[in-house]
C-alpha cells in the first residue's frame, strides 16, 4: 500500500496541521471500525481458541480438557476430520490444476482483443453472482437420477450404462459435488486474470509483435510474468476458498452419503448443531483459520521464490 | 520490418481455422454457463409432466404461472426477499459509514502507527467467517439476539469492512489535499471537511463498496442459516433451500422461487455489468 508522507502536503498551513494531528478526533473516526472489527473478527478467533480447550455443550458448565479435542480431531476415525481435510485438499488441488488453468486459458483468449470479448466475459462471470443455494439446487436437479438432465441426456444417447445415482453413490458423490464448486468460480478467477492481462501496457505487446513473437509467445513471455501478482492472489483465493468451501456441499450432499463428501466446514456445523460439541466445533474452526493463514503464507513464499529468478519481462524491455 | 508484415497479414487459411476453433471453444463454455440459467427459467413455468419427460429442455408448452403464486404464497418468498433487501441495505449503510470514517483517519490524519493500523484492518481480508461462528452464536444467544435482523447485519458489516476500507483508501488518496486546505482557510473543522468535502467526493467508492457488500450478504448462507430460525427474518437463500425441502417432488414452484431470487440480480447485472465486475477486481487486484 502506498502511503504518502502526509507532512509534505501540509506546507505552511499550521492550522490544518493542528487539525489533522488531533489525537482525540483521530480516535473518534477510528472507533466504530475498531469496535466492529475487534468485536466480530479478532476477539472471536481468540474465543474459538479458548473454547476449543473445553468439553462443552454450548450451555451449562465447561470442562477444561486441554488439547484433547485436537488429539481426538486428528486421530479419531469416528470424527472423520482427516477424511474431510483430505477432501478439502483434493478440492484445492483440483482448483489449482483445473479451475485456474481453465480460467487463465479463457482470460488469455479474451484478453488478446477478440471481437465480442466483453460479451463472453459477462456470460462467464454470471455464475459468480447467482446465489450458491440456487446453483446448488439447479445442480441437484441436473444430477437427479430419474429426471435430471444428465441422466436423461445419457439415456437419449443410448448410454444407459453410464447413468448413475451421481450424488447418492459414494463412489461418484465427491466428484459430482466438486464439479459445480469448480465450475461456479472459473468466471471469478477469469475476471481477475483478464483485468490483469488488460493492464499490460500495449507497447510491450506491440514491441514483442514487431520482434516477431506470435500470440502464444507474447502470452508466455510478456503477459504471464506481468500478471504474476494476480496469479498469486488467485491461487490464494482458490486454495483458501477450497478449505472453507461450505455452501454448495451443504446444499448438494451435506457431507453424505455416509460422510463421503464431508469437508471441514460441514463437519464443523454438524459437530456444533447436531452433536452439540461446541469445544470440538471450535477446534475445527481454529484449525481452519490456521490452515488458511498457512496456505496464504506458503503460496506467497512460493511466488516470492520464483520472482527471485531473472524475469522474462526485463529481457524484453 | 519483414516480421512485422507477416504478423499484420493474418488471414491465411491456418489462422482462419484457428480463430474458428477459438470461437467454438468460447461459445461452448458460454453455453455451459448459460444452460443452467435457461433451464431454471423454463422449468419454473412447467408442470411436472413436462419437466419429467414430455419436454425436458424445451420452452414450456403451457406457461404455468401458478408455480410463481405457489412460491410466493406457500414458500413465503416475497417476505424473504424483503428481509434480504432490508439486511443488505442496512449492512451497506453501516459498512459505508464506518469505512469512510476509518479511511479518513487512515489517509488524512498524522499519527504514529497509521500504516500498522491499516495492515491490521487488511488482516480482515484473510479471516474466514468460520472463525467467528461459535463465539458469535453463543454471544447472540446470550443477548437474546438470535433471529433478528441485527444478528446478520452486524457480522456481515464486520466481514465486509476490510474490503470497504481497502477500496475507500484507493479513492480517498486521489482526493487532492488542496481541497482540505481551502476548506481549512474558510474555517472548517475536521468534521465539516469530512462531511462537506470528502464524503460527497467519494461517490464512486460508495458505488463499488455497495455492490461488493450487497453481493456478499445477498448470497450468504452459513450465518443466515444458523443465526436466524424464524420465518419473519429468514433471508432468500435460506428460504429457497427450505422451499425445495417442502416441494421435493414438484419442481415448478422451486424453480419459480429460484428465478425470483436470481432475476433481479441478473437484470441489474445486464445494466451494470462493468461496474459490478470492477467492484470484484478493485479488491483483489489491490490487495
Amino acid at each position: 500500500m502506498g502511503f504518502p508522507e502526509r507532512t509534505a502536503f501540509f506546507k505552511g498551513n499550521g492550522y490544518m496541521k493542528k487539525l489533522y494531528s488531533n489525537k482525540l478526533t483521530t480516535f473518534l473516526f477510528l472507533l466504530p471500525a475498531l469496535i466492529l472489527f475487534i468485536g466480530i473478527l479478532v476477539a472471536p478467533i481468540f474465543m474459538s481458541g479458548y473454547y476449543s480447550l473445553f468439553d462443552w455443550k454450548g450451555y451449562g458448565p465447561k470442562t477444561f480438557i486441554g488439547l484433547d479435542n485436537y488429539k481426538e480431531l486428528f486421530t479419531s476415525e469416528n470424527i472423520g476430520f482427516m477424511k474431510a481435510f483430505g477432501n478439502a485438499c483434493l478440492l484445492a488441488v483440483l482448483s489449482v490444476l483445473l479451475q485456474l488453468p481453465l480460467a487463465l486459458f479463457l482470460a488469455l483468449l479474451l484478453g488478446s482483443g477478440r471481437k465480442g470479448e466483453r460479451g463472453f466475459l459477462s456470460i462467464y462471470f454470471m455464475p459468480v453472482l447467482i446465489s450458491t443455494v440456487v446453483i446448488g439446487q439447479l445442480w441437484l436437479k441436473i444430477y437427479n437420477p430419474s429426471y435430471g438432465v444428465l441422466n436423461v441426456a445419457l439415456r437419449a444417447l443410448g448410454l444407459d450404462n453410464l447413468t448413475r445415482l451421481w450424488l447418492g453413490d459414494e463412489k461418484t458423490a465427491l466428484w459430482a459435488a466438486f464439479v459445480p464448486t469448480l465450475w461456479q468460480y472459473v468466471g471469478y478467477h477469469m475476471l481477475l486474470l483478464y483485468a490483469g492481462i488488460k493492464s499490460v501496457p500495449p507497447e510491450y505487446r506491440e514491441a514483442a509483435m514487431i520482434d516477431g513473437a506470435n500470440e502464444s509467445q507474447v502470452n508466455r513471455f510478456i503477459v504471464l510474468p506481468y500478471i504474476k501478482p494476480i496469479l498469486r492472489i488467485s491461487t490464494i483465493f482458490a486454495v483458501t476458498g477450497s478449505f472453507k468451501s461450505f455452501d454448495l456441499i451443504y446444499v448438494l450432499t451435506n457431507g453424505g452419503p455416509n460422510h463421503s463428501t464431508e469437508v471441514p466446514s460441514t463437519l464443523m456445523i454438524s459437530m456444533l448443531f447436531l452433536r452439540n460439541r461446541y469445544g470440538m466445533g471450535s477446534a475445527i474452526a481454529f484449525v481452519l483459520i490456521l490452515l488458511c493463514f498457512a496456505a496464504a503464507l506458503i503460496i506467497n513464499f512460493i511466488f516470492k521464490e520464483r520472482e527471485g529468478k531473472p524475469k522474462c519481462k526485463t529481457e524484453t524491455e | 520490418m519483414q516480421d512485422g508484415n507477416r504478423v499484420k497479414s493474418p488471414f491465411n487459411g491456418k489462422k482462419f481455422t484457428k480463430e474458428t476453433l477459438v470461437y467454438l471453444l468460447l461459445a461452448f463454455w458460454a453455453l455451459i454457463n448459460l444452460f443452467p440459467v435457461y433451464w431454471m427459467f423454463t422449468f419454473s413455468l412447467k408442470s411436472n409432466n413436462e419437466i419429467f419427460g414430455e419436454n425436458v429442455i424445451g420452452l414450456p408448452k403451457e406457461w404455468l404461472w401458478s408455480n410463481y403464486s405457489k412460491a410466493l404464497q406457500v414458500g413465503n418468498i416475497g417476505r424473504y426477499f424483503l428481509n434480504s433487501v432490508i439486511i443488505a441495505v442496512v449492512t451497506i449503510a453501516l459498512v459505508m459509514a464506518v469505512a469512510l470514517m476509518a479511511t479518513f483517519a487512515l489517509t488524512r490524519f498524522m499519527w504514529k502507527g497509521r500504516k500498522m493500523m491499516n495492515d491490521f484492518f487488511m488482516l480482515g481480508l484473510t479471516i474466514p467467517i468460520h472463525a467467528s461462528i461459535v463465539p458469535i452464536y453463543v454471544t447472540l444467544s446470550k443477548l437474546h439476539m438470535l433471529s433478528t435482523y441485527s444478528s446478520l447485519i452486524i457480522p456481515y458489516a464486520a466481514f465486509s469492512l476490510a474490503m470497504a476500507i481497502l477500496i475507500c483508501t484507493g479513492f480517498m488518496q486521489e482526493i487532492p489535499i488542496e481541497l482540505d486546505e481551502a476548506a481549512c482557510i474558510d474555517g472548517c473543522g475536521t468534521w465539516r471537511i469530512f462531511f462537506k468535502i470528502i464524503v460527497p467526493l467519494m461517490k464512486p467508492a460508495v458505488a463499488t463498496v455497495s455492490i461488493y457488500t450487497f453481493l456478499q450478504c445477498w448470497n450468504e448462507l452459513m450465518f443466515a442459516n444458523i443465526f436466524v430460525s424464524d420465518k419473519a427474518h429468514k433471508t432468500l437463500p435460506v428460504g429457497v433451500q427450505a422451499l425445495s425441502g417442502q416441494y421435493l417432488t414438484e419442481w415448478g414452484p422451486v424453480g419459480a422461487a429460484m428465478v425470483l431470487a436470481t432475476f433481479p440480480m441478473l437484470v441489474f447485472y445486464i445494466f451494470f455489468s462493468k461496474k459490478i465486475q470492477d467492484s470484484f477486481i478493485a479488491g483483489a487486484v489491490k490487495g
